[in-house]
This record gives structure tokens, C-alpha cells and sequence, in this order.
């Protein structure tokens, strides 16, 4: 992980129970490297290779989540912001939250 | 004595049932009514409700003439439907196939340690009988299915989602649809729980998740287990959401998914995508016209048991009453790993075993410590025995197949115990708790 002042620095949180394959850590702030436009499809392959701690088959599908993960960028549905193509910017917050079915 | 004294109660409350019938109907024959409706006992009784601008005697009488049908009757109907009682809902049916077990009682507060052992919409009918007489209660024992979802939900104005289990989240959505009726989806888990309004002036469960997660991906809370006042957080708020469509109110949670976090007392509203138009059941070309099998669709059953695995073949295997026998005997040193959760290992577990939760099983540390053990044993026998203990010989067949990944050698030999801590506690250890 790049830890200059040039990188680009976004939130990244899980909750519904998709935090315990990142040691159970909800919130992380990360400083992403400067040397590419940043999408969010790739931000998928980055949280795999550098947050993920177990099982990428409970977080990934091909190039994508798994169906019952949503992504939300500052609270908002990634499908309203073009999902994988949308381009991070600085000060971000992208939560991935796994749905709950118990009751 | 016993069995004798929970007949007498039994035939006890039924007789204080027949009582109260008839006092109520004395009552009742006595009250007056308002040309607007409501009796002058209604009014004073919803008069705090009332009161409110938005809600007012019209929205009283509208919630008098409405009728919610609440599926589920756990951790989010109880609360739901006792929220909705008291509101003065003129009819709320409930469905349920299940009975009442202990381990519901911490968050399903409809139900008494007497209901034990009985179907849960009658307790559930009975409860809120005595809590508000005004409101008619429809018990339907029974499985929602394909086969009977239409007819029971085509006499309700509003549906509560209040179930444990994808297929039958899928079921609801899809008859709700078809149905034109708004779904109030609630779900919960450990300390967290997520709402929303389906189907109401937005989208539907399929337009936001047209692909159901695999099975393997789902927890359920007799694994993960949940947190009454978190789920009932959620029950809650179903109810709330369900009387703003009856008081056909602004601000009503569709399109919008909230989020609600125990552990930090946080609650996140997040904005979802709209209504998909090519949506498989409520798109513009939808594939889907009529209810198909749930079961299929999302490779799981529609409820939340936990259901015998047979991973490993027979002689990967060895039953309660043989390993019980090496137990005894002490003539076969093996090594034991218990694969629960070490808040399971807690509760109750078997001397000498050693914990490694099913979840670490392959992280490095847990692996060594395994392995340390084994060369222990390795330089007294030539064949070292390993068995596997989980809670119901489901997890254990798994951590099997991954030690024998692991440790490929053909003088250490790892086998699973059949039906897990819970066979061994119904056999051998009736001082063990079953949870």
C-alpha cells in the first residue's frame, strides 16, 4: 500500500457480516496509489489483493461481487453511478454490505 | 406429576378463555358507536394516536379497515404483529408452519416457556387476542408455497417479510408482484438487521437482487445467532412502515434501504437503484408470470434448518457409539478437534479435545498447531488417528476434506464424527446442554 500524499485516499467499510472475511474490521481508510485512474472494478481486484484475509469466493464472482453483496458509493446504489466503471474520487466512501435473511 | 399438572393448567386456561370470550362479547354488546366508525371504547383507547395530524380519526378508520398479512412469526413478527395490534389493524393474519421452541423465546416475546411444543400462530394468535380485542387474528399454520402464496396473500392489503430464508424471500417478492401488493422487508442477524418497502412505487426484490447469493454464502441465525432487541429493532420499524402505507403517507422507506448497526447504534439509509426495467417479474418483457419453484431457483431450502450433509464416504467416518467406545476404552490415542465457534466450545465440550474453530481451520497458525500435534503423536504410534467434532457432523465433514488436503499422507488418518456434539449429548452425555 502506498502510503505518499499523492495517492488517492478512500473510506472503505463492510458490514452485514462481509467485514469477517477483512478480520472482522468494518472501517478502513486506505491511500490508493497515485499511478492510475481509478475505477471501481478495479478497486475490487485491489480490496482482494491487499484487505481480503479469507475465502475470495465469499466476496468475489469473475469480475464482480457476489450476488448478495450491494456496493454503495457515499450511500449510494453502484448501479446509479455506472457500478465497476465509476471512477473513485478523493474522500470516497465505499461500503459492501452483505444482505441479511435471518429473522 | 408433572404431565398431570400441565394438564390441569392446560384445561385451566382454556376455561379462562371461554370466560374472557364471553365477557368481551358482553362488552362489546354495550359500546357505542361514532357514525364515523369507531366506537367511543376505540377512540379512547387509539386517542394518542389520534391526536397526531397525519394519522387523525379518518387515519384511524383506515387503519380499522386494513388487513396486514405478516409471514414469519420470529425475531420481526412478534414484534410486528404486536406493534400493529396495538395500532388498532382491523385484521392481521400471521403464517407459520413452525412450532415454539426454547430457543426462541429470547426474541420472540409473543410466545410464553408454556407455548413450548405448540404451533406458534396460535400462541401468537392468543397473545394478541388478550392484548387487543378489536383486532381480528388469521393463524395459517402452514409452509408458504408456490402452490397456496396467492390465495392467502390476495386478502391482505400489505405483506411483512419477516421470514428466515432466501427461497421464501424470493416466493414473497414474486406473489407480491403479482398480486400488486407492497412488501415490508425485514432481516436481521447477530447485532445488525436491514429494511425496506418492496414493490411500492419502486423496485422489487429481483430488481435489486435478480441472482440469489449460493447457499454456502447465507448464514442463519442458528449458526450465526441474533440479538432480540436488534431483530425486534427491525420488527419494529416493519410495523411502522406497514401503518405509512395504510395512512397512505409520504416518506415511506422504498427505493431507500436502511441499515442498522446495534453494535454502534448507527442507522444508514442508503438510496437503491430504481425500478429495473427488465426486471423478471416486474419489468417491462417479464419472464416470470406465474410463481415457480423457490427451492430450485436458489439451491435451498425454503427454511432455515440446517440440513445432513453426506460428504465423506463411510469409512471416513465413525458414529457417536464407536468413538464413544475408543473413548472409554483409552486403547486408541487419537487426537480430537472440535471445528465450533469457541463461543459453542464453551458451552460444552469434551475433555481433551482441542478447538479450532471451522472457520480458522486453514490459517497458518491453526494449521501448525494441528500439525504439532500430530508429530506429538507421531513419535509414539505409526498411525496417527484424528477426529473431527462439530456441532451436528456438518462442518466436520468439511474440515476433513481440508485436513486430508493438508496432511496427504496415508499413516495419518482423519475422520469426522456422525451427527457431532449433539449426538454425543442425546447418547452419552445427557448432562450436556443441546442448543
Amino acid at each position: 500500500m502506498s502510503s505518499g500524499d499523492d495517492g488517492l485516499h478512500v473510506i472503505i467499510e463492510f458490514g452485514g457480516g462481509a467485514e469477517l472475511l477483512f478480520d472482522k474490521q468494518k472501517r478502513h481508510v486506505v491511500n490508493l496509489p497515485a499511478d492510475r485512474e481509478w475505477t471501481l472494478k478495479l478497486l475490487l481486484f485491489w480490496i482482494r489483493d491487499n484487505l481480503l484475509k479469507e475465502r475470495p469466493e465469499l466476496f468475489l464472482q469473475g469480475d464482480t461481487v457476489r450476488p448478495g453483496i450491494l456496493v454503495l458509493v457515499n450511500d449510494a446504489d453502484w448501479e446509479l453511478l455506472g457500478q465497476g466503471e465509476y471512477r473513485l474520487q478523493k474522500g470516497d466512501t465505499i461500503l459492501f454490505i452483505s444482505t441479511l435473511h435471518g429473522g | 406429576m408433572e404431565k398431570e399438572l400441565v394438564k390441569e393448567i392446560a384445561e385451566l386456561r382454556k376455561l379462562l378463555h371461554e370466560k374472557e370470550n364471553k365477557l368481551a362479547a358482553l362488552r362489546r354488546e354495550k359500546e357505542i358507536l361514532q357514525s364515523y366508525g369507531l366506537s367511543n371504547n376505540e377512540v379512547c383507547k387509539y386517542s394518542r394516536q389520534i391526536l397526531i395530524p397525519e394519522i387523525n380519526i379518518k387515519g384511524q378508520v383506515k387503519i380499522k379497515n386494513s388487513s396486514v398479512l405478516i409471514v414469519g412469526a420470529g425475531g420481526l413478527g412478534c414484534p410486528s404483529a404486536l406493534y400493529l395490534a396495538g395500532a388498532g389493524v382491523g385484521c392481521i393474519g400471521i403464517v407459520d408452519y413452525d412450532d415454539v421452541e426454547v430457543n426462541n423465546l429470547h426474541r420472540q416475546l409473543l410466545f410464553t416457556e408454556d407455548n413450548i411444543g405448540t404451533p406458534k400462530v396460535d400462541a401468537a394468535a392468543e397473545f394478541i387476542t388478550r392484548l387487543n380485542r378489536n383486532v381480528k387474528i388469521i393463524p395459517y399454520k402452514l409452509q408458504l408455497s408456490s402452490s397456496n402464496a396467492l390465495q392467502v396473500i390476495e386478502n391482505y392489503d400489505i405483506v411483512l417479510d419477516c421470514t428466515d430464508n432466501v427461497a421464501t424471500r424470493y416466493l414473497l417478492n414474486d406473489a407480491c408482484v403479482l398480486s400488486g401488493k407492497p412488501l415490508v422487508s425485514g432481516s436481521a442477524l447477530k447485532f445488525e438487521g436491514q429494511l425496506t418497502v418492496y414493490n411500492y412505487k419502486g423496485p422489487c426484490y429481483r430488481c435489486i437482487f435478480p441472482t440469489p447469493p449460493a447457499p454456502y454464502t447465507v448464514t442463519n441465525c442458528g449458526d450465526g445467532g441474533v440479538v432480540g432487541a436488534a431483530v425486534g429493532t427491525i420488527g419494529l420499524l416493519q410495523a411502522l412502515e406497514a401503518l405509512k402505507i395504510i395512512l397512505e403517507m409520504p416518506g415511506v422507506l422504498t427505493r431507500r434501504l436502511l441499515l442498522f448497526d446495534g453494535t454502534e447504534t448507527t442507522f444508514r439509509n442508503i438510496k437503491l437503484r430504481p425500478k429495473n426495467l427488465n426486471c423478471a417479474i416486474c419489468g417491462n418483457n417479464r419472464t416470470i408470470h406465474k410463481l415457480i419453484d423457490y427451492e430450485q431457483f436458489c439451491g435451498a431450502k425454503a427454511n432455515d434448518k440446517n440440513p445432513d450433509l453426506k460428504i465423506l464416504r463411510d469409512d471416513e467416518r465413525v458414529t457417536v457409539e464407536d468413538y464413544h467406545k475408543m473413548y472409554n476404552s483409552q486403547l486408541t490415542p487419537h487426537i480430537l478437534i472440535d471445528v465450533r465457534s469457541p463461543e459453542e466450545f464453551e458451552i460444552c465440550q469434551i475433555k481433551n479435545s482441542i478447538n479450532v474453530p471451522f472457520t480458522e481451520i486453514e490459517k497458518d497458525g491453526c494449521l501448525a498447531l494441528i500439525e504439532a500435534e500430530v508429530n506429538k503423536r507421531q513419535q509414539e504410534d505409526d498411525i496417527v488417528e484424528v477426529f473431527v467434532l462439530c456441532r451436528r457432523g456438518n462442518d466436520s465433514q468439511n474440515a476433513v476434506k481440508r485436513l486430508q488436503k493438508y496432511f496427504d499422507n496415508p499413516n495419518v488418518k482423519i475422520r469426522d464424527i456422525e451427527g457431532g456434539i449433539h449426538a454425543w449429548s442425546r447418547k452419552f452425555d445427557p448432562l450436556f446442554p443441546i442448543y
